[in-house]
C-alpha cells in the first residue's frame, strides 16, 4: 500500500491546514495532500476512497481545483455500501453540476438507487437527484420518481415531492403526469409531506394552466380546511415556532390558496373566512407572526375584491409601519407600493407614516418610502406633501439629495395649483440643491417665469434676495441671472408688490452687482458666464446710468480664451458703443414662451430637441456663427406666434427677434438647419411635413423634420442654454451686419395687393386641391395659403398627411391640418393652412412641389406633383 | 426558491457553499466574494435583506458567522428570516453549543444536516427532531 495514502485522517489535515501561517504554507500543504490522492486514485485504492473523497470536499471548499476527483464520486456510488454511497453523493452534489457531461455516467447507478430495498439508500437517491439533475436525467428518471411519491415511507414521499419540483422546471411537459399522485400528497397528515406536496402543487400550477383548473376545483376546499386545523391545533412541541404551530406550513398553505384564489372569484369567497380568521388572530410580536401576516396580506391583495379584507390588508399594513423593526417597516413598504394600485384610498390614511419613513437611517426604507409618497401625491395633498420633502431636503445625505431633488421637482411640476407656489417651491429647491437640479427643470421654470407675467416682479425680486444669501447652487444663479436681466427694472423700482411681499429697495448698481458677482465666481460655468454677459446688455439698456459701468465688465472678457464669452464680450461691447439706437429693441422684455409647446414637446422628445440644441451649440463656439447668416434669414417665418412690435425696427427686426421665442425649441430648430447641411430646410418632402398631431401650432413641424437627422453630437448639455443666446447672439451680430446696409432704408411701403385668383393646385382622379390665396397688408413677400383637399372617389382616405417643398428663395410654413380623414365623393374636406414667404417677390413666382399620402383599405397610396400655376405676382 | 446558501465568517471565508442553480467554479467564487462585501459592511441597525443582481439576499449574522440566502425577488423574507434561525437552531442541538470550528471539521455532517433541511431550494421539514435524528446521520464515519 501507498505510504502516503494512509496517512493523514480528515481532521489532521483541516489541522495541518488551519495551522499554516501563511497562504504559500496553505499551498504547500494542499498540493501535497492533493498529490496523495491523486496516487491513490492511480492505484484503485479502496479502503480509503471515502477518506480521500472527503478530503477533495474539504479542498474544495478552501477554492482549489479538484476535477480530477470527479470519477472517484462516481465509483463510491457504484459502491454497494451506505457510507460510501452516502459520501459518493455528498461529493457529487458539491464537486459537479448539471452542465458537468460526467453527470450521464451516474444516470444508471441512481436508477438502481431508487429502486434499492434499502429505503435510506432510496432517500440518498433521491436527494442527489433533486439537488443537481440535469434535463435529461429528469426525463429519464421521471417514472421512478412519481412511482415513489407514493411509497410507504413519509421522509421518501416528501424528499420525492421536492425532486419531482425540480423535474418539472427541467422538463415541463411532464407536469401532467404528477397532477394525480399530487392531489393524495395534499391529504397527508405528516407535516413534511404536506409542506412538500403544496410547494409541487404550487409549481405545478405555474407550469400547468390545466393542473391549475383541476387543483381549484377539487382542492381548494380542503386546503382551506387544512389550514384551519392547522390555525387552530393545539400546542405542539415539535413545530412550534414562537408559541405559533409550523409557521411554515402556514405561509406555504397562503400561498397556494393565493395561486389558486387568483382570477377566481369562487375560490376567492371559500377562503374568505380563513384569511380573515388568520389576519386576526395571528400574533404580530415576533417574527414568524409576522411572516404570516406578511403572506396573508400578499394573499388577500392578490384574490378577487372583498373590500372588507382588503381594509383589514391594509390596516396590517399600517401597524406594520410602525413598528420599530426595520424588516417589518420595509416589508411594509414594498407592500403598500402594490397596494396603491387596489386601493389608494386606504394608503392615504398612512401618508404620515410614510412620510417619517422618509426620514430613517436606513437608505433601502427612505428609498422606498420616497417612491411611495411620490405615487399618493395628488392636487389635494400636494401642498403639506411638498413642504415636508422641501424640509427633509436640508437635511438629507448627499446621495440621497439627487433622488429627492428630482421626486421634488417631479411633484411640483405634475401638481403645482397656482405658479406663485410653482415659484415658490422651485426656488426653495433651487437654493437648497440646485446643482442637483437638471437642466430640463430649470429651463421649464424658466418658461413659467416668462408666463405668469403678474409674478415677475415678485420673482425676481425673491430671487435676487435668494442669491444675497446662498450664491452655490449653479442653477440658482443661472435662473436668477436671467430674470434680473429680464426685469431688472422691476426689481429696481418694487412694480407688481405683492402683498406677501416686504418691500427692499435695490438700487440699479446693486442689481448689476449681482449679475457681476456671478461672472467674477470663480466657480461659475460657461453657461452662467455667458448667461450673466447677456442679462448685463439687457440692464445696460434698461438702466442707462450703469450702462459705463456695464461696459468696463463686458469688456473685460475681450480677451477671454473661452471663444464663446469673447465672441459676446466683443459683440455686447459693440452694441454698447455704436449701436445705442437699436439696443432698446434689441433687448426688449421677450414674448411670453409657449408652455404648451414648450412642455409637450419636453414630455414627448426632449432628447431629440436637448441633441438638436447640442448640435447647434457645438457649431457656434467653433465660430461657425457666421455661416448661420444666410439660413437665419430664411427662418423669418417660424415666428408665427410673435405680437406685434413695438420697436421701430418694421417686420424685419421683429421676426429676427422671433427667433428669440420658445428659446429652447425653435431656436434649436432654427439652427438645426444649419448644422444638418443648408439644405434640411428646403429638402424635398421633408419640409413642411405637417404629421397631423394636435400638438401645439408652428414650431413642431421644423422640429419633427429635423428631429429625423439625428445629430451626431449630444454630449454638450452645458451649452443648452447658450444656444438659446446663441441664437440670439448670432441674431445680433447679423442683425448689425443687415442693419449696417439696410439701416437708411427705409422699409418698403406696405403694399396692400389685390385679391388673388383661386387656384387648382393639384388635381389627379381621386383627389383635389384648392389654393385660396390672401396677404396680409403690409407684407407683400408673405402670402397666406388655405388649402382644400376633397376626395374624388368613392373610398374613404385615412391618415392623410400633406407635405410640401419649395426651393431655397422661398421659405414654406405649413400649420396642422383640420384632419387626416377624408370622406369620400367629396362628403367633407380637409382644409390646410400654409404661408409662403417669397424672398425674391416680384422677381420670381411661387413654386411647389406636393406629396400626398393616404391610406385607402390599410393600402398605402402617394401622390406627388408640382404646382406651376401660381399667381405671377405673389 | 432559494439559489444558494452561504455560511462565511467575517474574513470572508466560506464555511458553507451550497448552490442549488448551475455556476461554474469561478463565478462561484465572485458570487461569494461579492455577497461577502455586500453583507459584512451593513449597519446592524439596517434591515436584513438586501438586493443583489436580480435577486436578493437574506442575511443574518450568528456570532462570526453570517448566514446568507439568495432567494427570488417575490419570496417572503420574513419567512426565509425564520429559516436561517431554524437551521442555526437545528446545527445548535445537533452540535450542541455549535461553534465556528464544529462546522469546520464536520463539515461533511452539516451538509447532510442541510440536504435534511433544504432540497432542490425548498424547504423540506419543518421538525428538527426528524433532521437531526435522520437515518443518514446516525451511521457513523471512520474518517
Amino acid at each position: 500500500m501507498n505510504p502516503f495514502s494512509s496517512g493523514t485522517r480528515l481532521r489532521d489535515m483541516i489541522r495541518a491546514i488551519r495551522a499554516c501561517k501563511t497562504a504559500a504554507e496553505e499551498r504547500a500543504v494542499v498540493r501535497k495532500e492533493c498529490a496523495a490522492i491523486r496516487a491513490a486514485i492511480n492505484e484503485n485504492d479502496q479502503d480509503y476512497r471515502h477518506r480521500n473523497l472527503a478530503k477533495l470536499m474539504f479542498i474544495h471548499m478552501l477554492g482549489y481545483p479538484t476535477h480530477f476527483g470527479q470519477m472517484e464520486c462516481l465509483k463510491l456510488i457504484a459502491s454497494p455500501g451506505f457510507p460510501e454511497k452516502r459520501i459518493g453523493y455528498l461529493g457529487l452534489m458539491l464537486l459537479l453540476d448539471e452542465r458537468q457531461e460526467v453527470l450521464m455516467l451516474v444516470t444508471n447507478s441512481v436508477k438502481q438507487d431508487l429502486n434499492h430495498t434499502n429505503q435510506y439508500i432510496v432517500g440518498l437517491a433521491l436527494c442527489a437527484l433533486g439537488n443537481i439533475c440535469s434535463a435529461e436525467m429528469a426525463r429519464d428518471l421521471a417514472p421512478e420518481v412519481e412511482r415513489l411519491l407514493q411509497f410507504r415511507d413519509p421522509n421518501i414521499r416528501k424528499k420525492a415531492a421536492l425532486c419531482s419540483i425540480r423535474i418539472i422546471k427541467k422538463v415541463p411537459d411532464l407536469a401532467e403526469n404528477f397532477i394525480n399522485p399530487v392531489a393524495a400528497l395534499l391529504k397527508e397528515k405528516h407535516h413534511g409531506v404536506l409542506i412538500t406536496g403544496i410547494q409541487l402543487c404550487t409549481d405545478l400550477c405555474k407550469v400547468s394552466p390545466e393542473a391549475l383548473e383541476y387543483f381549484r376545483k377539487k382542492c381548494t376546499d380542503g386546503l382551506v380546511r387544512t389550514l384551519r386545523d392547522l390555525v387552530n391545533s393545539p400546542y405542539a412541541p415539535e413545530y412550534d415556532i414562537a408559541g405559533i404551530t409550523d409557521p411554515f406550513l402556514h405561509i406555504r398553505l397562503l400561498k397556494l390558496l393565493r395561486v389558486l384564489g387568483q382570477g377566481d372569484a369562487d375560490a376567492s369567497d371559500a377562503m374568505n373566512d380563513i384569511l380573515a380568521q388568520v389576519a386576526t388572530k395571528t400574533e404580530s410580536n415576533k417574527n414568524a407572526g409576522n411572516a404570516i401576516l406578511y403572506e396573508c396580506v400578499e394573499t388577500i391583495m392578490s384574490i378577487e375584491d372583498n373590500g372588507g379584507l382588503r381594509v383589514l390588508a391594509i390596516n396590517i399594513l399600517g401597524r406594520f409601519l410602525s413598528n420599530r423593526d426595520n424588516n417589518i417597516r420595509y416589508v411594509a413598504l414594498n407592500m403598500l407600493m402594490r397596494a396603491i394600485t387596489v386601493d389608494a384610498q386606504a394608503v392615504q390614511r398612512h401618508r404620515a407614516t410614510i412620510l417619517e419613513c422618509v426620514k430613517d437611517s436606513d437608505a433601502s426604507i427612505r428609498k422606498r418610502a420616497l417612491e411611495l409618497v411620490y405615487l399618493l401625491v395628488n392636487e389635494s395633498n400636494v401642498k403639506p406633501l411638498t413642504k415636508e420633502l422641501v424640509d427633509y431636503l436640508e437635511v438629507s445625505d448627499q446621495d440621497f439629495k439627487g433622488d429627492l431633488t428630482a421626486k421634488i421637482c417631479s411633484i411640483i411640476e405634475k401638481f403645482s395649483p397656482e405658479k406663485i407656489w410653482y415659484i415658490d417651491q422651485m426656488l426653495k429647491v433651487l437654493t437648497e440643491a440646485g446643482n442637483f437640479v437638471k437642466d430640463e427643470v430649470w429651463h421649464a421654470l424658466v418658461v413659467v417665469i416668462s408666463n405668469a407675467s403678474d409674478l415677475h416682479g415678485y420673482t425676481v425680486r425673491a430671487l435676487f434676495r435668494a442669491l444675497q444669501t446662498t450664491a452655490e447652487q449653479e442653477s440658482l444663479v443661472r435662473v436668477a441671472v436671467w430674470c434680473i436681466g429680464e426685469y431688472g427694472d422691476l426689481l429696481v423700482n418694487n412694480a407688481g408688490m405683492l402683498n406677501v411681499e416686504d418691500p427692499i429697495t435695490v438700487t440699479e448698481s446693486d442689481a448689476v452687482d449681482v449679475v457681476e458677482s456671478a461672472i467674477k465666481r470663480h466657480a461659475s460655468d460657461l453657461t452662467t458666464k455667458s448667461m450673466a454677459l447677456i442679462a448685463l446688455l439687457k440692464l445696460s439698456s434698461r438702466f442707462p446710468s450703469c450702462s459705463g459701468r456695464i461696459k468696463d465688465i463686458v469688456v473685460q472678457h475681450k480677451g477671454s480664451l473661452v471663444l464663446e464669452l469673447q465672441q459676446r464680450s466683443l459683440e455686447f461691447n459693440s452694441i454698447i458703443e455704436k449701436h445705442q439706437n437699436i439696443r432698446s429693441a434689441l433687448v426688449e422684455r421677450m414674448p411670453v414662451l409657449d408652455e404648451a409647446s414648450f412642455g409637450g414637446r419636453r414630455a414627448s422628445s426632449l432628447p431629440n430637441t436637448v441633441s438638436t440644441s447640442n448640435g447647434t451649440a457645438v457649431k457656434l463656439p467653433n465660430g461657425v456663427a457666421k455661416s448661420s447668416a444666410a439660413p437665419l434669414v430664411d427662418l423669418l417665418d417660424l415666428s408665427d406666434d410673435v405680437p406685434a412690435p413695438s420697436s421701430s425696427g418694421g417686420d424685419f427686426l421683429q421676426d429676427l427677434l422671433g427667433v428669440d421665442l420658445a428659446p429652447a425649441t425653435q431656436s434649436e430648430g432654427t439652427s438645426q438647419a444649419p448644422k444638418a447641411g443648408t439644405d434640411v430646410l428646403l429638402d424635398l418632402l421633408s419640409i413642411g411635413s405637417n404629421p397631423a398631431q394636435d400638438n401645439s401650432v408652428s414650431t413642431p413641424d421644423i422640429l419633427s423634420s429635423a428631429q429625423d437627422h439625428k445629430p451626431a453630437i449630444a454630449s454638450l448639455d452645458v451649452l443648452a442654454a447658450p444656444s438659446l443666446t446663441q441664437a440670439s447672439s448670432s441674431t445680433a451680430s447679423n442683425m448689425m451686419d443687415l442693419l449696417d446696409g439696410f439701416a437708411p432704408a427705409p422699409p418698403k411701403p406696405a403694399n396692400n395687393g389685390p385679391a388673388y385668383p383661386s387656384i387648382v393646385a393639384f388635381e389627379s382622379s381621386s383627389l383635389r386641391l384648392t389654393f385660396n390665396f390672401s396677404k396680409q397688408p403690409g407684407n407683400p413677400q408673405t402670402t397666406t395659403i388655405s388649402g382644400t383637399f376633397t376626395n374624388l372617389s368613392s373610398n374613404v382616405f385615412t391618415d392623410f398627411v400633406f407635405q410640401a417643398a419649395v426651393p431655397k428663395f422661398l421659405q414654406l410654413h405649413l400649420d396642422p391640418a383640420s384632419g387626416n380623414s377624408l370622406p369620400a365623393s367629396g362628403n367633407g374636406t380637409i382644409t390646410q393652412s400654409l404661408k409662403v414667404t417669397n424672398s425674391q417677390h416680384g422677381k420670381k413666382p411661387l413654386v411647389m412641389r406636393l406629396r400626398i399620402a393616404y391610406k385607402v383599405d390599410g393600402k398605402d397610396v402617394l401622390e406627388e406633383g408640382q404646382i406651376n400655376n401660381f399667381p405671377r405676382d405673389l | 426558491m432559494i439559489r444558494f446558501i452561504l455560511l462565511q465568517n467575517r474574513q470572508g471565508k466560506t464555511r458553507l457553499a451550497k448552490y442549488y442553480v448551475p455556476l461554474e467554479d469561478s463565478e462561484k467564487h465572485k458570487v461569494e466574494y461579492e455577497v461577502h462585501r455586500l453583507v459584512v459592511n451593513r449597519d446592524p441597525k439596517f434591515t436584513n435583506f438586501v438586493e443583489f443582481r436580480t435577486h436578493k439576499v437574506i442575511y443574518r449574522r450568528y456570532a462570526g458567522l453570517f448566514f446568507s440566502l439568495c432567494v427570488d425577488i417575490t419570496d417572503n423574507e420574513l419567512a426565509y428570516l425564520e429559516c436561517i434561525h431554524l437551521f442555526v437552531e437545528i446545527l445548535d442541538h445537533f452540535f450542541s453549543n455549535v461553534c465556528e470550528l464544529d462546522l469546520v471539521f464536520n463539515f461533511h455532517k452539516v451538509y447532510l444536516i442541510l440536504d435534511e433541511f433544504i432540497l432542490a431550494g425548498e424547504l423540506q421539514e419543518t421538525s428538527k427532531r426528524v433532521c437531526i435524528f435522520s437515518y443518514a446521520l446516525t451511521i457513523p464515519y471512520i474518517l
